[in-house]
């Protein structure tokens, strides 16, 4: 008996999910016959199991819900919102019951009489009393269960006991039941099928079979969910379907694990050894294998719609609770995935769902407001893409406001104003991923509880998965979930570094690079910064063994294989010595202490029996950011880490002229380029350079003569206003990360000023005199533009604004002073210094006007969300608008002229 | 004295000293072969070993105890348990007899031993010619993680 109510549970519960989703549907289109009639087949049959099973209190309930319904199949009424909410309370109060089953074997107890009164006055509501007071009663009530005996109304009790022919309590069910019966006689063909079904089914549940034709009702009301399939079909899959207990398939997938390794194994003795007799039944063994892989990891795969199933009603619920219209939209809800992963990532989409309800979508009036339809749309998609598992989850609502978080990351001390300042916006949204980080501004019922989207993220990423989104202000969010088919056996890549073999798997991995002196692809720099260029763009690359061991030799010159893996929005290469085979391995979860290296996912047995490290992307993407050694800061969650290494910069040290290293801002070069000495032109006195399809003109750093006539020329291009340069160096030396407190000025030309790089005072090039000097006699720029270079003068308090600042107005062609505050500015204007245009700092430039100095110069705002002080100024640039804000200035600077 | 109160335990050496384990404890011993060392793995971990298709963590007992570190060349023998589901292996120079012992003969750990030894030292059995420390296997896998956290 124990097990049949095990069964039953199992049943009920896959019967429970799927009347919610189909209930929301019926909502949606009261008329869609075959949904009705799927929800009341399945509520029929609960119904008719419990009354087997002598769950008195359950089959109370569900008889009165299959009441109700049955009132909408005969059309004597229509569903309305209130209607099906109460239908779905009683499906809360089945669920309710079936826990307490599930945990003391027996049904709780307690008192429905207050729910079936209602759903029985409802139920006759049309044709006697008017409900007026149930129908409000429900709304208010939220998604989960409580005991609700407040209001049992009595007095409809009372009325549903004269209504009924044959008694007062029960009574009134059994007239519904009889009417149904009535409807049932009267309804035409399809229905009866559907009812021919039904009574095929009841027998067996009787027979204490209900295991068996448990999975058709199900997989018929999940497929049948649009269209009347005709109900036959499902009866005859009824033979077909077997239920499993999940444990017999887990264990058989471990076994199928362990016959991979063993068949991993003999195939190495095999490769080996000459004896070619073995080699036949391995050849079959080998084919056996993959064949029984196959088959047992199908018996693993479930849809992804099974993870969906409840997501309509949590949709419909928080569209209630919230006041709001959303649709959700299903596409791909046959894809399929291991169960395994399946269950994990059930949670993290309910999560992100609620946040898409609560956060995403706006109010219908904001939506109206926005010129948008009123309803909201949710888009969940699932599909296939090369091994892996795409979600997608796209809303239409109103986007990820970067400035909330960005005020959030500060407020939260994730991020450091500078840092901010030079982050995207799609940097900056990669914030909610952020341990800690919510921004709900009020905590509401769904979600804003403190764990968010970082939980997420972590759930995904412990599956081996990768989150990411893309958001746009007023348009909406889509959050993109990448996850593995399966977590048991995946396809990897071995390599060997340091003298010992990872596996890197083959769902990271992007691309293999072969690097080393004779290889096209070579490491520009050494000293634990290395870097390759990669069709162009320069991928920051580093040693796998020296990651993993900083005490361990560092190669001269390494070589061997550079093995690009994806991590979400970052990409690193780590540098191993060999590439080995690509295998699928069987993934061992490592013990505790062993998960906190943050580098390595599991491990592997290969098939000569030995154990290899499972490198994990995520955990050596992140690392290696704190290390600098990525795509600077392009890493949502390595912030807090890096907040230690608060406006820093990269820098490129060159050599040109002199033995001494110079340096210029990594973020000011386009690319490095390695240009054959023979093919640089003079061109009417001036160094050209034939560079896809143009003329790229060049200046050396260390003057005209140092160009080399042979060899190669390492040459640094920068663009600006769409044009290159080219500044040739004598040779690249390193890239290396500083806090750099610049001194300006200084008296040589092409020099900035200077700083402290690794302990040197380097010279910082002034990258827009060399850019100047290439361009000279360039039709773009008059030559009388340059002997009059307009003055300006730059009032920024932040350091890294400066920096970026300052090397950007110079290159646009303009005499730039630097001062880092008010008080420098007060000194230039006592020293009677001219200039033509003003520009920084909105609040410190009207201070300055404030205090009537400069007053009458053009000004120049930079900054964010200083609307307020608009007047006086030319134009309030954002930091981030390159080209407008050397457009504003070109005018503000004629028009001061 | 009945024979069920006695416990049996399998005396191990390590750097020097003799230790008594619980053979309750105890899955199997075995010869470990092919350790893949683990990088970035706290010290005492020495590193996975694949025990007829399972992997199993090795823990180093000397590294565990501060003694002296193994040289390659030394031989070393294993103490397998299961702790939840992850499998462990500690490593020791030799695995001696069993010996049945009487838990209540057993005196305390010395108080002036060194503080990390007390926490794994359950107690101390005077034999003929030695002291066999009872050491507390699971406390010695148990600590690790809380050492590396």
């Amino acid at each position: 008996m124990d097990e049949l109510i095990g069964e039953f549970l199992a049943e009920t519960a896959e019967s429970l999910d799927v009347i919610d989703s189909e209930l929301v549907k019926f909502e949606a289109n009261p008329s869609d016959r075959a949904t009705l009639d799927n929800i009341f087949r399945l509520l029929h049959t609960i119904k008719g199991t419990c009354g087997f099973l002598a769950l008195t209190r359950l089959e109370a309930v569900a008889h009165a819900g299959e009441t109700l319904l049955g009132r909408f199949r005969d059309g004597s009424l229509v569903a309305d919102s209130t209607a099906v909410t109460l239908v779905l309370q009683s499906l809360d109060r089945i669920k309710m019951i079936l826990a307490g089953i599930e945990t003391d074997g027996a049904e709780p107890q307690g008192d429905d009489s207050d729910l079936i009164a209602q759903l029985e006055a409802l139920a006759e509501g049309r044709a006697v009393a008017p409900p007026i007071e149930i129908a409000p009663e429900p709304e208010p009530e939220p998604e989960p269960v409580p005991v609700n005996a407040a209001e049992p109304a009595p007095e409809d009790e009372g009325d549903g006991g004269f209504d009924a022919d044959l008694g007062r309590p029960l009574r009134p069910g059994e007239v519904s039941l009889a009417d149904l019966e009535a409807a049932f006689m009267s309804t035409p063909g399809p229905q009866e099928e559907d009812e021919a079904v039904e009574l095929d089914a009841e027998p067996e549940a009787a027979a204490g079979d209900a295991h068996d034709d448990a999975p058709v009702p199900v997989k018929a009301a999940a497929s049948s969910a649009d269209t009347a399939q005709p109900a036959a079909a499902n009866g005859a899959r009824s033979s077909a379907a077997i239920r499993v207990n999940v444990d017999v398939l887990e264990g058989l997938m471990t076994t199928v694990s362990e016959l991979v390794l063993a068949r991993n194994q003999m195939q190495q003795l095999v490769h080996n050894t000459e004896d070619s007799v073995l080699k036949g039944p391995l050849q079959r063994l080998t084919s056996v294998t993959a064949e029984l892989q196959d088959g047992v990891m199908k018996t693993r795969m479930q849809p992804v719609g099974d993870a969906w199933r409840k997501l309509p009603r949590i949709v419909r619920d928080a569209c209630q609770d919230l006041g709001k219209k959303i649709r959700l939209i299903q596409d791909g809800e046959d894809t399929e995935l291991d169960r395994q992963v399946l269950e994990l990532i059930k949670d993290p989409l309910t999560h992100m769902i609620r946040n898409s309800c609560d956060h995403g979508i706006e109010r219908p009036e904001v939506r109206a407001a926005a010129g948008k339809n009123e309803t909201g749309t949710i888009r969940l998609s699932a599909y296939h893409e090369g091994g892996a598992i795409i979600l997608k989850l796209t809303d239409d609502g109103a986007g990820l406001d970067a400035g909330r978080i960005r005020e959030k990351a500060l407020e939260k001390g994730l991020a450091t104003p500078e840092e901010l300042a030079g982050m995207s916006e799609a940097q900056i949204q990669r914030f909610i991923f952020a341990p800690g980080f919510s921004t709900a501004a009020a905590v509401t019922s769904l979600s804003g509880r403190g764990v968010g989207m970082d939980v997420v993220r972590t759930n995904i990423e412990q599956i081996g998965g990768a989150i990411d989104l893309s958001s746009a202000p007023g348009a909406g969010t889509t959050f993109t979930i990448k996850i593995p088919l399966t977590l048991a056996i995946i396809s990897a890549l071995i390599v060997d570094a340091g003298g010992a073999r990872f596996a890197a798997p083959q769902l990271s991995v992007r691309e293999l690079v072969r690097v080393g002196p004779d290889a096209p692809v070579k490491i520009e720099t050494i000293n634990g910064a290395h870097l390759i260029r990669l069709r162009d763009r320069l991928l920051p690359v580093a040693s796998l063994a020296n990651s993993l061991n900083p005490n361990a030799p560092a190669a001269e010159t390494p070589e061997g294989f550079v093995v690009v893996l994806e991590a979400p929005g970052r990409r690193i290469g780590l540098i191993v010595d060999d590439v080995i085979d690509t295998v699928e391995i069987v993934v061992k979860p490592l013990s505790a202490q062993l998960r906190q290296t943050g580098v390595f996912s599991g491990a592997t047995i290969l098939g000569d029996g030995s154990v290899i490290m499972i490198l994990d992307p995520n955990g050596l993407a992140q690392e290696c950011a704190v290390e600098g050694e990525t795509e600077a800061l392009d890493n949502q969650a390595a912030s807090a880490a890096s907040a230690l290494a608060a406006s820093r910069q990269r820098l490129l040290l060159v050599r040109a002229g002199g033995t001494e290293p110079k340096a210029v801002p990594v973020s000011l070069i386009t690319r490095l380029e390695d240009i054959d000495a023979s093919t640089i032109e003079i061109v009417d006195g001036r160094h050209v350079v034939q560079y896809r399809d143009r003329l790229l003109p060049l200046s050396h750093a260390a003057g005209p003569g140092a160009f080399r006539t042979e060899g190669r020329q390492a040459v640094r291009v920068f663009a600006e206003d769409g044009r290159s340069a080219g500044v040739a160096v004598d040779a690249i030396l390193d890239v290396v990360e500083e806090s750099l407190d610049l001194e300006l000025g200084s008296d040589r030309p092409g020099v900035i000023g200077s700083a402290i790089v690794q302990g040197k005072a380097t010279e910082m090039l002034d990258i827009a005199w060399f850019m100047e000097r290439a361009w000279d006699g360039a039709p773009q720029r008059s030559a009388a533009r340059r002997t009059s270079r307009p003055a300006v003068l730059l009032v920024e308090a932040d350091a890294f604004s400066r920096r970026m600042l300052a090397p950007l107005l110079a290159a646009a062609g303009y005499d730039v002073t630097v001062a880092s505050g008010l008080h420098e500015a007060r000194d230039a204007a006592q020293m009677g210094a001219h200039y033509d245009v003003l520009v920084g700092d909105p609040g410190a430039l009207d201070r300055l006007t404030g205090e009537g100095l400069f007053a009458d110069i053009p000004r120049l705002g930079i900054g964010e969300g200083h609307s307020g002080i608009l007047e006086g100024f030319v134009a309030i640039m954002r930091p981030g608008d390159r080209g407008g804000l050397i457009a504003a200035l070109d005018q503000a600077a004629r028009a001061a002229a | 004295m009945a024979a069920n109160d006695l416990i049996e335990y399998v005396t191990v050496r390590i750097g020097g000293q003799s230790f008594g384990v619980a053979v309750s404890d105890i899955r199997e011993v075995f010869s470990p072969v092919a350790i893949t060392p683990v990088p970035r793995a706290p010290v005492d971990i020495a590193g996975l070993l694949n025990l007829r298709g399972r992997i199993v963590s090795m823990v180093d007992a000397r590294t565990r105890l501060g003694l002296p570190a193994r040289s390659d060349d030394e031989p070393a023998m294993a103490l397998g348990l299961e702790e939840g589901a992850d499998l462990y292996g500690v490593l020791v120079d030799a695995v001696g007899e069993v010996l049945r012992l009487d838990p209540a003969a057993a005196e305390a750990a010395p108080g002036h031993l060194d503080p990390e030894w007390r926490t794994l030292v359950q107690g101390v059995h005077r034999l003929d010619g030695q002291l066999l420390a009872i050491l507390d296997i699971r406390a010695l896998i148990g600590r690790r993680s809380a050492l590396a956290a």
